[in-house]
């Protein structure tokens, strides 16, 4: 299929890059991939990428630990054996609960944490053993690589990469 | 571009100050002048189920509360105790009741002075560190410094007529108390007068010149070939942070702590730091948006009020980490004469000592949390007003425990006393944001800061 062919414009330079990024968009042509050694700022914004939700999901996760915390000590503390340890008053968990505090704060900053990056490496497809996926190794050292599909337009989109300042450009077909 | 004073802001601080300077005199016409005048009102206050006069202002919670336990415990402790016992009772309740106008004044007159310092020492700290993103504030920030000549020397005068036996605030300074009290005796050696104003002033002289000579400097700078008085500044800077540490733990010991002298302690010098921080963080950042809004602060973007706002954010929750660390500390060992500070408070200040964790940590963790809101200035300006609401309350659940103990309300006096400082405090800070440019002009990270982006 024509359109799996995909177009490999290598640059040197990240702010080359974000010019040719912004050109390539307001010619109207899709981006699939950029591949960058380190973080470029404002990339994602000249992209259009939407903006990650993942401290939303972060949030949800802390509710959960703090949840977790005072269901796990209520139940434990107050409800199973309210024992008189010491003379704290086990005799309902607002009478108890500054000793429970820093029990409740941990949870829930290691649920907000540990679960927002199990969701970071969840979405973002991250796991040991998994095949590296960057198509061209110069990209994990001092080359920037965008990818962009060809829709019949193979000559004109290869002129528009060169006019941005690409360095090398190759046509490849995508697997899979 | 200059400030110029908008005529409603400068009238509307006078009449705060007016109408502050009435209800405060009225406040102090109601106290009680002899012993019989507080057995009266306290009599009345049994009779009728309520807090007379000074306390009609009273939520329903207060009343209530003070019917319930408060009322119960004064009457158990009169049946307890003898005669004998009965008339020192009723000196103690008379003091407590003249205290209350005093009280309101301090709390009010410390609150505004604590904006200044906390604000001058977020300056000293965005100076030492060469912070990039705030230059372009450092006017504002000045301006709001300015207040801790007047504000400073105002307390200074409270604490002065204090150990002239003026009002009964600080026990300690009365020699008679001194001379049956054995645990006072014993911290005479820090706490008695002399030492005491001599320290506040040197805490005073201290911070007042600093924030002088860093004006001065910060002016000149603008008009400089060479960056000498940056550096010079940045010196300035650093040792006053010191300076600051050290003063501003002192200045907590002796002016709020001593009001309780039989307690302590450790970290009350940084809870108190922690108050002020953030309250003069969150003024900073209501000023520069108010000039913004009218148009004078061109090249503030919304970055700039994002940065404060995290700051804002950020400090609740230091001051609540301090808060509960201290509480939960105490409430935890339970050692009798460190814990009978905060059985009072919950006691008797049940809904403002709860009250202020409400204002001061949940409502900005949850409002100030999202990005976007940050941003917003309205928002900003919203949860400012809360978060300085509720350390007006934090001051107030400090000194009003130790000096009015139960006959506590919040009524004439308190509002008086807000009004009148408030006033004073939007004359002095507008007043002088209208001396000099809004914008410094010349500063090595000046462009930096006009470039901010986040």
């Amino acid at each position: 299929m024509a359109s799996n062919k995909v177009i490999h414009a290598l640059y040197t330079d990240d702010d080359i890059l974000m010019n040719a990024v912004k050109k390539v968009r307001a010619a109207h042509h899709h981006i699939e991939e950029v591949y960058t050694p380190f973080p470029v700022h404002g990339l994602d914004k000249a992209m259009g990428l939407e903006d990650t939700r993942i401290a939303i999901t972060s949030f949800m996760y802390g509710c959960l630990g703090l949840a977790v915390a005072i269901t796990m000590m209520n139940y434990i503390m107050i409800e199973d054996w309210p024992q008189d340890i010491g003379g704290k008053p086990s005799f309902s968990y607002l009478d108890n609960m500054p000793a429970f505090v820093p029990i409740m704060f941990e949870m829930t900053v290691f649920f907000a944490a540990h679960l927002m990056v199990i969701t970071f490496y969840l979405r973002s497809r991250m796991w040991p053993f998994k095949k590296a996926e960057n198509p061209d190794k110069r990209t994990t050292d001092d080359h920037f690589l965008m990818e962009v599909g060809i829709h019949d337009n193979e000559d004109e989109l290869k002129q528009l990469l060169l006019d941005t300042g690409a360095v090398e450009i190759t046509v490849t077909e995508k697997e899979g | 571009m200059k400030y110029t004073f908008s005529n409603r802001l400068r009238i509307g601080s006078f009449i705060a100050m007016g109408l502050g300077a009435i209800f405060l005199i009225l406040g102090f016409l109601q106290a009680p002048s002899t012993v019989e005048e507080a057995k009266a009102i306290a009599m009345a206050a049994h009779d009728d189920g309520h807090h007379g006069e000074s306390h009609a202002t009273d939520t329903s919670g207060h009343e209530n509360h003070a019917d319930e336990s408060g009322h119960a415990s004064n009457e158990h402790a009169e049946d307890a105790h003898g005669e004998g016992h009965g008339a020192s009772h009723d000196e103690h309740v008379f003091h407590q009741m003249q205290n209350r106008p005093w009280a309101a004044l301090y709390v009010a007159a410390f609150f505004f002075f604590m904006i200044a310092l906390g604000t001058l020492a977020f300056y000293a700290v965005n100076r030492a560190a060469q912070a990039g993103w705030s230059p372009l504030l450092f006017r504002i920030m000045e301006g709001i410094t300015a207040y801790i000549v007047p504000g400073g020397i105002i307390v200074f005068v409270i604490l002065v007529l204090s150990i002239l036996h003026m009002n009964h605030m600080f026990v300690w300074m009365d020699a008679e108390v001194v001379e049956h009290d054995h645990l006072l005796q014993g911290k005479k050696g820090y706490l008695n007068p002399t030492f005491f104003i001599v320290r506040a002033a040197i805490f005073l002289g201290g911070w007042i010149a600093y924030r002088q000579i860093s004006r001065k400097l910060s002016l000149a700078q603008d008009n400089a070939d060479d960056n000498s008085n940056f550096k010079k500044n940045f010196k300035w800077s650093a040792a006053f942070l010191v300076f600051y540490l050290i003063s501003e733990s002192m200045m907590s010991w002796d002016w709020i702590m001593s009001l309780d002298p039989h307690w302590f302690s450790t970290l009350f010098g940084w809870y108190v730091f922690a108050s002020m921080f953030v309250s003069g963080i969150t003024t900073i950042a209501i000023v520069t948006i108010y000039l913004k809004s009218k148009g004078y602060l061109e090249q503030i973007n919304d970055s700039h009020i994002h940065d404060l706002a995290k700051f804002m954010f950020g400090i609740s929750i230091f001051w609540t980490y301090l808060w509960f660390s201290q509480f939960m500390l105490i409430w935890y060992a339970n050692i009798p004469e460190e814990v009978t500070y905060f059985v009072f408070r919950i006691e008797h200040y049940k809904l403002p000592f709860f009250g202020m964790l409400a204002l001061n940590f949940i409502f900005p963790l949850l409002v100030l949390m999202n990005s976007d809101y940050k941003r917003i200035n309205w928002f900003v300006i919203m949860v400012g007003i809360v978060i300085l609401f509720g350390h007006y309350l934090d001051v107030y659940n400090m000194v009003m425990p130790a000096t009015v103990g139960e006959h506590y309300g919040f009524g004439l006096a308190e509002i008086g006393g807000i009004l009148f400082f408030g006033g004073l405090f939007v004359y002095w800070v507008f007043n002088t944001l209208t001396k000099e440019e809004l914008m410094p002009k010349r500063n090595p990270f000046i462009e930096e800061s006009r470039q901010f982006h986040y």
